[in-house]
Parts: C-alpha cells; sequence; structure tokens
C-alpha cells in the first residue's frame, strides 16, 4: 500500500499546488478588493451603491461553479478570452470580492461615528483616519467571518475542475476511476485537512494579535 | 477672543439655534448650560466645525473663520466629547501623538516629549503603554483631554465632561479645567449641571429650547 501511495503522491500533491495558488492569490486579492467594495456599499454617492449591490446580489445569488462556465466559456461569446487558470482566478475572485465586501460593511457599520467624528477634530484626513483606527478595528470585527470564508475557500477550490484544471480533488478521482480504489480520496481528503489545519492555525494567530485591544 | 454672531442651524426644518450670539473670551472659561434638548451640543459641534450652520459667522481674533473647514488652517478648536472617543486599537501614547505625527508632521520624539509632558501634568504617568480599555473613565477622559491639548488648540471645548463619570469625580474635573485655566487656556464646557458650571465659569451662557 505505501508503495501505491508514494506512486500517487506526486499527482495529487501536483493537484494541491494548483489548490493552494487557487486559494492564495483569491485570498490576496479579493480581500483588499472587498473592503474597496465595502466603502462602496456605504458610500453616500447613491449609483455606485446600486450597482455594488447588484453586483453582490448577482455574486452570492447564483453558484460559483456556474459563474466559473459563464467566465470560461460565456465571455469568450463576446471577445473575453481567458486561459483556464486565469478564468478561475477571475471567476473566484469575483465572487469572494463579493462575500468580503458584505463582511466589510457589516465591520464598518459596526464601527461609533464618533470614531470619525474624533478623528475629524484631530484633523486627520480620511484616508488617514480609515489606515490608522478604522480599518483595524473593523479587521477585528471581521477576522471570524474571514476566517470562515477562508475555509471554505480552499474546498471551493475544487470546483475548477469543471473547466479543465487540475486541482487536488480531481487528482484523487483520476487515480480512483483509474485504479479502483478509495484510497486516493481518503489522501486526498487528509490533504484537505491539513490545508484547513494551516489555515485555522493562522487564523487563530491573527485572532490573538487582534486581542491584545478591545 | 472668539465670537458667534447670529447663528443659525435647523436640522430638516426644525429650528434650533435661532440667531445666536456668543462671546468667548480669552483664557476664560465659558460654559454653556440649559435644559437638555436645548441644542447645547448642537452649539458644540458647530463651533468645533463637525456640523454646518445654516447662517450666521465665527468670528476669531478680528477675522472671520469657518470651522466646518479649518483643516488647513492653524489649531483652533480641540474637543473632548462626553463619550471620549479615545481610538480602542491604540495605546494611550499613540492615541496622543497620532495627530500630532500625521497633521503637525512632528517627529515621533518631538511628539513623543511633548506627550509626557502633559501626561505627566494630568497625572497620567505610567499609564502610557495601557490600551483604553484598560483605563477607568476618570483616565480616559484625561487622555482625551491631553490628546486634544497636544494638537495646540487655542480653544479646548467638552461635551458634557461629567455626565460619564463617577459623581465624586466631578471635583476632580472643576481642578483639571481650572488648572488648564492657569495655564492660559480658553475653554468651553457644555454642560446640564448647574453647580458644576458655576463652580468653574468665568460667563455662563444659556441655550433655551425655541418655541416651535
Amino acid at each position: 500500500m505505501l508503495h501505491y501511495v508514494s506512486e500517487i503522491l506526486p499527482s495529487l500533491l501536483s493537484g494541491a499546488w494548483m489548490t493552494i495558488n487557487i486559494f492564495f492569490w483569491t485570498l490576496i486579492a479579493s480581500i483588499p478588493l472587498g473592503i474597496l467594495g465595502s466603502l462602496g456599499l456605504t458610500s453616500k454617492i447613491a449609483p455606485l451603491r446600486w450597482i455594488l449591490k447588484f453586483y453582490v446580489w448577482l455574486m452570492r445569488g447564483t453558484p460559483l461553479l456556474l459563474q466559473l462556465i459563464f467566465v470560461f466559456y460565456g465571455l469568450p461569446i463576446v471577445g473575453i478570452i481567458f486561459q483556464r487558470y486565469d478564468a478561475a482566478l477571475f471567476a473566484f475572485i469575483l465572487n469572494y470580492t463579493a462575500y468580503f465586501a458584505e463582511i466589510f460593511r457589516g465591520g464598518f457599520q459596526a464601527i461609533d461615528p464618533g470614531q470619525f467624528e474624533s478623528a475629524r477634530v484631530l484633523r486627520l484626513t480620511r484616508g488617514q483616519t480609515l489606515i490608522k483606527i478604522v480599518i483595524p478595528q473593523v479587521v477585528k470585527i471581521v477576522v471570524p467571518s474571514i476566517g470562515n470564508e477562508t475555509i471554505n475557500l480552499i474546498k471551493d477550490s475544487s470546483l475548477v475542475y469543471v473547466i479543465g484544471l487540475g486541482d487536488l480533488l480531481r487528482a484523487g478521482n483520476v487515480a480512483t476511476a483509474r485504479d479502483v480504489t478509495l484510497l486516493p480520496l481518503v489522501l486526498v481528503g487528509i490533504i484537505y485537512l491539513l490545508m484547513t489545519a494551516v489555515a485555522t492555525f493562522v487564523l487563530r494567530k491573527v485572532e490573538q494579535h487582534y486581542r491584545a485591544w478591545r | 477672543m472668539l465670537e458667534l454672531k447670529n447663528i443659525k442651524k435647523q436640522f430638516s426644518g426644525r429650528t434650533i439655534l435661532d440667531n445666536f450670539n456668543m462671546q468667548v473670551p480669552d483664557n476664560q472659561i465659558t460654559t454653556i448650560v440649559g435644559p437638555s434638548g436645548a441644542g447645547k451640543t448642537t452649539l458644540l459641534r458647530c463651533i468645533s466645525g463637525l456640523e454646518k450652520t445654516n447662517s450666521g459667522s465665527f468670528i476669531l481674533d478680528g477675522k472671520s473663520f469657518d470651522p466646518a473647514n479649518n483643516r488647513d488652517n492653524d489649531n483652533v478648536i480641540g474637543v473632548v466629547f462626553q463619550d471620549f472617543q479615545l481610538f480602542p486599537n491604540l495605546t494611550v501614547l499613540d492615541n496622543i501623538t497620532l495627530a500630532p505625527q500625521l497633521v503637525l508632521k512632528q517627529s515621533k520624539k518631538e511628539s513623543e516629549k511633548q506627550a509626557q509632558k502633559l501626561i505627566d501634568q494630568l497625572n497620567l504617568t505610567g499609564k502610557e503603554s495601557l490600551y483604553p480599555y484598560e483605563l477607568s473613565g476618570g483616565q480616559k477622559q484625561r487622555v482625551a483631554i491631553v490628546r486634544a491639548l497636544a494638537m495646540n488648540p487655542k480653544i479646548l471645548c467638552y461635551d458634557e465632561p461629567t455626565s460619564a463619570l463617577d459623581p465624586d469625580l466631578r471635583h476632580t474635573v472643576e481642578n483639571i479645567i481650572l488648572g488648564l485655566k492657569k495655564d492660559n487656556m480658553t475653554q468651553i464646557v457644555v454642560t446640564h449641571d448647574m453647580e458644576f458650571a458655576k463652580n468653574i465659569a468665568d460667563q455662563i451662557v444659556r441655550v433655551e429650547p425655541i418655541k416651535a
């Protein structure tokens, strides 16, 4: 059995590498975009709010699987052609930005307006107020929800099989179908668990960091 | 001296302040009293630029000035909020030095030196590295006062400085305000506490509710 494991492990790990890539770049892009989106959702400019509300509704209201299919097979019809990997990233970032924007919106609305006023009478600019005072408080509030989405993202990344990308789950599926054994899928499960364990650990560290103040 | 002339402030059609006039002499304590809902806090918010007035003018040392737009002017008004509004994510020292560093472009060293002087003066020595949640109400208020003073304002405003504190701390607040007066700070204090107002005031200004 060990021999078999060592035989299929390279293909599983290469699939896991794809999973990690999708996970990492989606997170890196969609958290800052989500913050910007949440500022737009709470903006005084009504048309901007409407557009973003529509976007969030669209992204949260349809399956990510469908969005992946549309980005990869649908957008070429209007002349926008993505490579498989780029299409996957694009769809994931669009989708997760919408969720993060909603989470951050809740965070921003939990901040006492007095914080903005107190920064204002100290003559801080809006940017300084956001960066030094408000965003740290928002991040502290949203870390648990962001954590949830982060764990989801690791598992959602398996949806990329639908546009023909080889991720961890697909690698396991291929081996299972070929060798008629469930063992590859057991390994796949273990690798997912390891990845979520790392993410959970990092998230706990972040929460601890923000526990210094209340 | 700060002069308010014919200040008018309305909120969605309701008039809060109508042709309000007041003078705030230098180095004195002006208290603003009146029943709740009369517009005391609104007046203070207009003076500190958090609300725009509908009409009327502010004159500081003979020159007209717009508190709502004083970002690039000299430091005019400092505010101590009723609930202090310290920044919970920053230590006491960082709460105090943030604006001097970012706005007045003081160096870290310079701002900390000035902050330390005020911290010692207001009896907060040893609290520099604590976060606001670790402080008592009275300490929070003193940090808020130091934070406002660190911006070298010409006038320091307080909104109901006794209301969030234990009654026996009232005397301490009186001493702080009177102590700052000795340092020639011009102060405006909004309060509904007449006795407190009388104890500290050089001048008492009444704000009465406007009958609709």
